[in-house]
């Protein structure tokens, strides 16, 4: 366990996708092999089955560390985080020997479905040999709230690197990891070795995927406009769709099979024709405009067990596809993308019609003209384009260079994601929350004007520097004017710029509005509350209401 | 019940018998200070009394001041009470406080640290029946890993960063935490100092205080003469331009509150290392057990909480008045304990 923790920590330093590729390396090099394999999964996002409750483990830990139950409470009240709560208040580990994350894990494995008294004992004993870094990672491991993962060309890289294979290898690392293998019973060489490569028509596996790398300069460093095909930005969830011969399966970038998230997607098997991957994005469609609506519907898709009718009926899903990797059989990917892009338009044309699956529209549309009557389209044609994505449900412009090959990963850049900036508002700061005594703030919350009101519309901490956050933090101590338990209102004086990448309508909130991922851009360190935003201009920006 | 030796004023922490106030924070005409951190050592006193290590760097931050001093141990009547001073452990020079009058003992702990760091002056528990403790960590998620622990963790930070020709940035207060640093680290390259941490460690070395050798850092000084070197500067520095010269590097942040995730994620990238001057819980407790005192004042954190759990384990115990030290959650030194 203490290699695995300090690989968590050296990941949590710099998280992915920077994380550093020389860590994972490491950690595979050093190593024992099972704990190897153990840990693939892991990073990969394969939980292991939950083995005792929240409320088990903290009733446990504080009846361990001998305290009362409010001082457990406090000490939650400040950290933040069970599973942490309980590593820092145990007493300090008593054996030298940590165990290996196999045999943590083989016997955490046995554990669901034991009485409480046998559970108890068992992650008490192990609690008592592990130091608070292992420790946290055990409880979360305990109560599945092990999240961190880490990409498969990510971790394809560092197994290639440790292993000493290079470039073809990588690729043929990622397509193993991506796929069921056993954790407890999986051999290292299952995942690396050149043995048995598997056909593409032999199972329902995905290829590892092509990423996007950002494009944040002028799109005339790309060179000619011609090199370029367009296409909208959708910020959906991404997926290959896998039709073969016996096969029939939706996988997400993340590797994990989404098939039975998305049942509209079933009639695809038997119109599809066998031998056919798809690489597309998963939107939630409205019909009623014709366009997509806020991608963050379809997340609980994702998490949640069941399935209720009313969250389909919601957010319906819909394929919008991008690339043709496989075509009765064979695989497309060394063939250029415009070719591939032509036989996926042919491939879709002749699908019946009803399908929740459609070919993103290459851009400029085939109507389009230039002004000077030539083709193709220049740069401030594109960027003009691009500028009205958002009427199109679009966050920007995807650009991928026409004669690429397919090729998994991002450090190509044959492909461009051009996203518009993100969308900005002046609020007014209402409201810090502290952690307990004269811990850092842990919240901001800022205020939009409504007539004589103000009215919270985010809550956002990140985008200060920590001399900015520092004078901050001194001004809300010495002006706040009341406390509700942690949180403290402040006079509506110090004005901030928040950026945000996307609206939706929400009546949990006061403002009836949700702001996707709220960061702060700037302190306005002269301007008054007088220049802040009205909530009916940041309600302007909600997408049109259909129905 | 006799009547309390101390009480708080809108001053600070006051003595009636002795006319003294300890640590004040507004003027008041005789100040006893317990150490130089600027929350305890604050300009406009009439008359200053701290230890004679501590007054040279009180001197260097407040300027002209009238202070006597009074060494470790010795005992100065002040209108019949018996004053002394006593090794905190927090910072070079930093004392507890005791005061005796008529057959009744408190001790005021200041800032204090159980474990001996080789720098500042190890603290000594010191018998008395009402004990003033603080409490910035009073809370048992806080137990420190013993400083050895801590150090090689940093040694192993900054060879690392070297190897992959990185400068190593550390996040230090300039007074304590930064020389704390520089006795414990081995030599494993230059070390680069901002002005404000070398103006200490010059004060310190003056003193007599055993502190390696460290290169004050001018526009000059960069990453390409000094490869693999580290740099002490207090947080605010490294967050302003004056880091750029360093590039590339790496930062971290040595400071008790670096135990917790949430805070060392709100500081972003970068390591956090949980190193305090201030004792954990277990150090807390050991020191309130080792006064022998029925009853304990907690300040200065998370005093409720504290004085709840002594309650409880069958002490005398309540939080000090809920002003006393009320700007702490704002002050640089607890921004960086």
């Amino acid at each position: 366990m203490n290699r695995f923790a300090r690989l968590v920590a050296a990941l949590e330093a710099k998280p992915p996708p920077d994380a550093p590729t020389d860590a994972l390396a490491a950690y595979f090099r050093t190593a024992p092999e099972p704990d190897i394999v153990r840990a693939i999964a892991l990073l990969s996002g394969r939980r292991p089955k939950r083995a005792a409750t929240t409320a088990e483990l903290r009733h446990w830990a504080t009846d361990e560390a001998g305290l009362p139950d409010w001082l457990f409470a406090e000490s939650l009240a400040l950290v933040g985080d069970l599973a942490e709560t309980i590593a820092h208040i145990l007493p300090p580990a008593t054996g030298t020997a940590i165990p290996t994350l196999a045999d943590t894990l083989a016997a955490l494995a046995r554990l669901p479905g034991q009485p409480e008294q046998a559970r108890r004992a068992a992650i008490a004993g192990t609690w008592g040999l592990l130091p608070p870094p292992e420790r946290l990672i055990y409880t979360r491991l305990l109560t599945g709230g092990f999240r961190m993962t880490v990409s498969r060309g990510q971790i394809a890289r560092a197994l290639a690197h440790a292993t000493g294979a290079t470039g073809a290898d990588e690729t043929n690392i990622a397509h193993r990891l991506i796929g069921a293998f056993d954790p407890a019973t999986a051999r290292l060489a299952d995942l690396t070795g050149d043995t048995d490569t598997p056909k593409a028509t032999a199972d329902a596996r995905p290829y590892p995927f092509a990423l996007a790398a950002p494009l944040q300069t002028a799109p005339q460093g790309l060179g000619p406009p011609g090199d370029w095909l367009a296409e909208w930005l959708w910020d959906g969830i991404r997926a290959q769709l896998i039709a073969r011969a016996g096969a029939f399966a939706l996988w997400s970038r993340e590797g994990e099979p989404i098939t039975d998230r998305f049942p509209e997607c079933a009639p695809l098997r038997d119109a599809l024709p066998q031998g056919t991957v798809i690489d597309a994005a998963i939107l939630a469609w409205d019909p009623a405009s014709g366009r997509p609506l806020d991608p963050a519907m379809l997340h609980p898709r994702l998490a949640r067990r069941t399935l209720p009718k009313s969250l389909l009926a919601k957010a319906p899903a819909r394929l919008m596809a991008f690339d043709l990797l496989e075509q009765d059989g064979t695989d497309l990917r060394a063939l250029p993308l415009a070719d591939r892009r032509a036989r996926l338009g042919r491939l879709i044309a002749a699908l019946p019609p009803g399908l929740p699956l459609a070919a993103s529209p290459l851009l400029p549309p085939p109507d389009w003209t230039a002004p000077d009557g030539t083709a193709p389209p220049d740069w401030a044609t594109l960027t003009t384009l691009r500028d009205s994505a958002r009427d199109h449900g679009a966050a920007g412009l995807m650009l991928k260079r026409a004669a690429s090959p397919y090729v998994a990963g991002r450090q190509h850049g044959d492909w461009r994601a051009w996203r518009l900036p993100p969308r900005t508002v002046t609020a007014v700061l209402l409201y810090a929350q502290t952690g307990p005594g004269a811990a850092p703030f842990t919240d901001f919350t800022f205020a939009l004007r409504d007539g004589d009101d103000l009215v919270p519309i985010a809550k956002a901490l990140s985008g200060l520097t920590d001399a900015e956050y520092a004078q901050i933090a001194r001004w809300v101590q010495a002006h706040t004017l009341t406390r509700f338990g942690p949180v403290r209102q402040v006079p509506p004086d110090l004005v901030f710029d928040l950026a945000f990448d996307g609206i939706q309508p929400s009546p949990r909130h006061k403002s009836g509005i949700a702001l996707r991922a709220p960061r702060i851009l700037r302190w306005h360190r002269d301007a008054g509350a007088a220049t802040i935003d009205t909530l009916a201009s940041l309600r302007a920006l909600l997408p049109a209401q259909s129905g | 019940m006799a009547e309390d030796l101390l009480t708080l004023t809108p001053q600070g922490l006051y003595c009636p018998a002795g006319g003294f106030h300890i640590d004040p924070w507004r003027p008041v005409d005789r100040a006893v200070i317990t150490h130089g951190h600027s929350d305890h050592a604050r300009a406009g006193h009439a008359r200053y009394l701290t230890t004679p290590q501590a007054l040279p760097v009180i001197r260097h931050r407040l300027g002209k001041l009238a202070a006597e001093t009074l060494a470790y141990g010795a005992r100065l009547n002040v209108n019949g009470v018996t004053l002394s001073f006593h090794p905190a452990g927090h910072v070079p020079g930093s004392a507890q406080v005791r005061v005796e009058h008529r057959g009744q003992v408190w001790v005021v702990s200041g800032d204090y640290k159980t474990e001996p760091d080789g720098l500042a002056e190890a603290f000594e528990p010191v018998r008395c029946d009402t004990f003033i403790t603080e409490c910035t960590f009073g809370l048992p998620v806080f137990r420190w890993q013993p400083q050895a622990t801590v150090i090689d963790q940093i040694a192993r930070w900054w060879a690392a960063n070297a190897a992959a020709g990185r400068t190593s940035l550390i996040a230090a207060y300039s007074f304590g935490k930064a020389q704390r640093l520089l006795a414990a680290l081995p030599p494993l390259g230059p070390i680069l100092t901002h002005p404000t941490v070398e103006d200490v460690n010059q004060i310190l070395r003056a003193q007599g205080y055993a502190l390696p050798a460290t290169r004050r850092v001018t526009p000059l000084t960069t990453a390409a003469t000094h490869p693999g070197a580290l740099v002490l500067a207090p947080p605010q520095a490294l967050a302003s331009p004056w880091a750029q010269q360093f590039q590339p590097a790496e930062t971290a942040m040595a400071s008790g509150w670096m135990a917790l995730r949430a805070l060392r994620r709100r500081r972003g990238p970068g390591a956090g290392f949980a190193l305090s001057d201030h004792a954990d819980w277990d150090g807390l407790n050991a020191a309130v057990r080792a006064t022998g005192a029925a009853r304990v004042l907690a300040t200065h954190g998370y005093s409720e909480a504290f004085a709840r759990w002594l309650g409880e384990t069958g002490l005398h115990a309540a939080p000090l008045g809920h002003d006393f030290g009320g700007q702490t959650a704002t002050d640089q030194e607890d921004a960086a304990p």
